[in-house]
């Protein structure tokens, strides 16, 4: 098995007397889709939290290329090639589509810090913005205002501003929600595509989905991992089904 | 008129038309226009915070007074300084001033930003009022106007009006422009992101903070540069150009013209700057002229409940649709 | 320096750090709850005074003016948060500093037009006029420890008020989550009412009660309402503990560095400020 590109060792978040994340280790490779599921409230977007630096964690290390990263601020985890996507949708609502992806691009480059020529004028910064809002199916919608768009083109967008950054880590918080059919089929062709050249953690709600793209599985319940493996295992363990009564609950979480 | 080629040329049509002020040789005029242009200096390196960073500060008199201070204590007693190094050497303090409570203020948020940069212009307010070192209440006098000599040759008189005037002007434009400038680059673009959604700035790897206290050095850098101009125009300071009624009212002058929109801010100066000169005139308004202040407070809470675009969102809502307003940020 | 005068001090800063404590609540409690920042609160300290001043001059004796101030300034309060601040509890803080700004500006010049510009004294009730000597030459006056008393007590019905009636129980929960309370059934706009208006009347009647000691003047509100800026952001926004310990601090702070260190005195508090918000951003009682 190759070295994972990131990995967590009993990851843990306490607020107050609340333990939101208890002890997760788990590990993400290039090349691999690991989906993270489990009811609501199961500590999966706090987890997201830990591995992207918005919150900080109470124990434990992740691990990113050797290095801890547990205690980083989010702007530093990503530019170190940890990109995510937020579950409500985390964009900037007066500017255009084509700003939204510039202004994730232009944070990759020396250029950022520059003070008088045009932000425009870099043809690289706009030549990625332009992929990654193609990459994400929103090349059409680049001059309008983003706070215009469908709700559904607001998480495409999402996800190309996340792209446009460069990652080589994706964390993608429920980026299928509330994306109408044709927009999930196309975002599951996204993230299938991407899957070569990035090491992907998901977490997602809509099973079709999951079991489409997943690789490894796990299953999260009360901020602790009650399973984790192949999708075939883990649709075979009896903790498994045993919470969920056949995955029926899990369809709803 | 296609509107990006009028934004392009007006700013230099009306500097044109203002250089040509001291023309109609009214002293009273030139006086009150180059206040004005001061004002707008000061309104705009505000706005620069308020408008484009989203840091509403309500300490920015700290520059203001700062730097007239500076150049009160630099200069010797009685003689002209030079401005050629009393002006750069005041923007300096104002600089270092900046990026020290900078990194104190910048760690907070919300009210606590708008209080702790006011108590920082207020610690500043006691430093000149309470002890000798700036003449305690009383202030000091300037009395030579800094010299502006190339060699043996006078560049700029600054005694004369309407050459003061000019040199005012000059820095106005050089602000307005300088601004614009920085606005539409990487940098600037990255500040009304910050503004916009800050979180989220940070998680696409932005080092927000280094952002933010960049564009609070600079702003304090603007704010010095009118407030040193304020002091060569009025010949002393007090700690009142420290007081946070001189905070109060830039804000307003921002709000008034528009934040975010840097000729909002100059547009802003002058409303507030004329609006100040009509209520106080004694010749119109009689006995209500000493009362002034209150006609100016009701107008005050009237802007800020039915006009929060300002002057220049009014005249954006003849001419454009709320979607193009939206635009705005990313218009730079 | 012997002990009598540390004493006396000591005594002085613990008075004004309790008269700093009966603007700063109302204030802090404003803040947390409703989320408005209120540059006019220091106007309602200078309203009460001239209030003070003025029906003390008319009666003839403070404790009378004091209790037809009261209601007043209650009235005052309810009106100013029906007519205005209700408006400002959605809006950006930006224009709350503005508003509240141009309210100063009003009440200043208000103030100018009834009152005049002129510096006043109120005399101490005669009742409570003597000085405890402690030494043979220095003395304390009872007024000072009266008054001390008078907020010491005040506090304490603000404690139970907040911890233990139902009220307060509602106070509580409105500053941590509003829809809750709202769900609960609660009249939210009552108790917003309820809580400005009451931090306008202790804000006023720290004014009343102060006036004796300190001259009634034009713009003593803005010295006071900073310094509760201050005091609040020490304390944490919106705790009420917070503001009692930070007025403490601050009273003593700035009375014993009038007396030691005058040149540096005003600004003390400003560094204490700094210290505070390098340690805690968000004060010594706030929340993350």
């Amino acid at each position: 098995m190759a070295e994972p590109i990131l990995r967590t060792e009993g990851l843990t978040k306490r607020f107050g007397g609340l333990v939101a994340v208890s002890d997760v280790s788990l590990d993400l490779q290039v090349g691999e889709v690991h989906v993270v599921i489990g009811p609501n409230g199961a500590g999966k977007s706090t987890l997201t939290n830990l591995l992207s630096g918005d919150l900080p964690p109470s124990a434990g290390r992740v691990v990113l290329e050797g290095r801890d990263i547990a205690g980083l601020s989010s702007d530093q985890i990503s530019r170190m090639g940890v990109g995510r996507s937020y579950q409500k949708t985390n964009i900037f609502l007066p500017f255009t589509v084509f700003e939204n992806a510039r202004l994730a691009a232009q944070s990759r480059t020396p250029h950022a810090m520059r003070v008088f020529g045009r932000a425009e004028a870099y043809a690289e910064i706009n030549a990625r913005a332009s992929a990654a809002l193609d990459a994400a199916g929103l090349g059409h919608r680049a001059g309008r205002v983003a706070a215009t768009l469908s709700h559904g083109e607001q998480r495409q967008l999402e996800i190309a501003m996340c792209l446009a950054t460069q990652p080589r880590v994706l964390l993608l918080d429920e980026p299928l929600a509330g994306m109408g059919p044709h927009e999930s089929q196309r975002m599951v062709e996204l993230i299938k595509k991407l899957t070569a050249d990035h090491a992907i953690m998901l977490i997602e709600h809509d099973m079709d989905a999951v079991f489409a793209v997943a690789h490894r599985l796990t299953v999260m319940v009360n901020g602790e991992v009650l399973e984790s493996g192949t999708p075939e295992q883990v649709r075979a363990s009896p903790a498994v089904q045993a919470a969920y009564l056949g995955g029926e609950e899990m369809l709803h979480g | 008129m296609n509107s990006g080629a009028l934004s392009r040329w007006l700013p230099w049509v009306v500097v044109g038309l203002f250089a040509l002020f001291p023309m109609l040789e009214s002293t009273f005029y030139t006086q009150l226009v180059t206040k004005v242009l001061i004002m707008a200096i000061f309104a705009m390196s505000l706005d620069l915070l308020v408008g484009y960073t989203g840091l509403v500060s309500f300490g920015h008199a700290a520059y203001f007074g700062l730097a007239g201070y500076a150049l009160a204590l630099m200069g010797p007693k009685y003689e002209a300084a030079s401005l050629w190094w009393t002006l750069p050497a005041s923007l300096g303090i104002c600089v270092v001033f900046a990026l020290v409570t900078g990194l104190l203020v910048l760690r907070t948020r919300g009210i606590y930003f708008i209080m702790v940069t006011l108590a920082f212009a207020q610690m500043l307010f006691f430093v000149f009022h309470d002890t000798k070192l700036g003449g305690g209440s009383d202030g000091i006098y300037i009395y030579a106007k800094p010299t502006m000599n190339l060699g043996e040759t006078v560049l700029v008189n600054l005694e004369k009006l309407d050459q003061f005037y000019w040199l005012v002007l000059f820095f106005t434009a050089a602000t307005y422009f300088l601004l614009r400038r920085i606005l539409g680059s990487s940098f600037g673009r990255a500040l009304v992101g910050i503004k916009v959604n800050e979180h989220r700035m940070r998680a696409l790897g932005f080092p927000v903070f280094r952002y933010q206290l960049a564009s609070f050095a600079l702003g304090g850098a603007l704010g010095g540069l009118s407030g040193y101009l304020a002091a060569v125009q009025f010949g002393f300071v007090n700690p009142e150009i420290l007081s946070w009624h001189q905070s109060g009212m830039v804000l307003m002058m921002v709000i008034l013209g528009g934040m975010g929109t840097l000729h909002g801010a100059v547009i802003g100066a002058f409303a507030f700057v004329l609006l100040q000169e009509v209520l106080s005139n004694q010749a119109w308004f009689g006995i209500a002229a000493k009362h002034w202040q209150l006609a100016m407070g009701i107008l005050i809470m009237l802007v800020a409940l039915y006009m929060p675009q300002g002057l220049a969102g009014l005249m954006n809502g003849f001419r454009r649709k709320p979607q193009a307003e939206a635009e705005e940020g990313a218009d730079g | 320096m012997d002990l009598a005068f540390i004493l006396i001090q000591l005594l002085n800063g613990l008075q004004y750090g309790m008269l700093l404590f009966l603007v700063s609540s109302g204030l802090t409690l404003v803040f947390g709850i409703m989320g408005i920042i209120n540059l006019a609160h220091g106007s309602f300290y200078m309203v009460g005074a001239y209030l003070a001043w003025s029906l003390a001059s008319m009666t003839g004796n403070l404790a009378t003016a004091i209790a037809i101030a009261i209601p007043l300034t209650v009235v005052l309060g309810m009106a100013l948060e029906k007519l205005l601040f209700r408006q400002l509890y959605t809006r950006d803080h930006l224009y709350q500093v503005l508003l509240t700004y141009g309210l100063i500006l009003v009440f200043e010049e208000l103030r100018s037009i009834i009152w005049g510009d002129d510096v006043h004294g109120v005399a101490v009730p005669a009742l409570l006029s003597a000085s405890i000597p402690l030494t043979d030459n220095l003395s304390y006056p009872v007024y000072r420890l009266a008054i001390s008393g008078v907020c010491l007590l005040l506090a304490f019905a603000l404690y139970v008020l907040i911890q233990k009636t139902r009220l307060g129980m509602m106070i509580r929960a409105g500053a941590s989550n509003r829809d809750m309370v709202q769900s609960l059934g609660i009249d939210i706009k009552f108790i917003y009412t309820l809580v400005f208006a009451m931090g306008v009347a202790l804000a006023a009647f720290a004014g009343m009660i102060n006036a004796p000691l300190s001259s009634v003047t034009p713009n003593m509100g803005s010295h006071v309402l900073i310094i509760c800026f201050v005091v609040v952001v020490i304390g944490g926004i919106g705790s009420v503990k917070g503001a009692m310990a930070a007025s403490l601090m601050i009273g003593l702070a700035e009375t014993f560095g009038t007396v030691l260190v005058p040149e540096v005195a005003g600004m003390i508090v400003y560094v204490l400020m700094a210290i505070v918000l390098v340690w805690r951003p968000e004060g010594l009682f706030g929340r993350k």
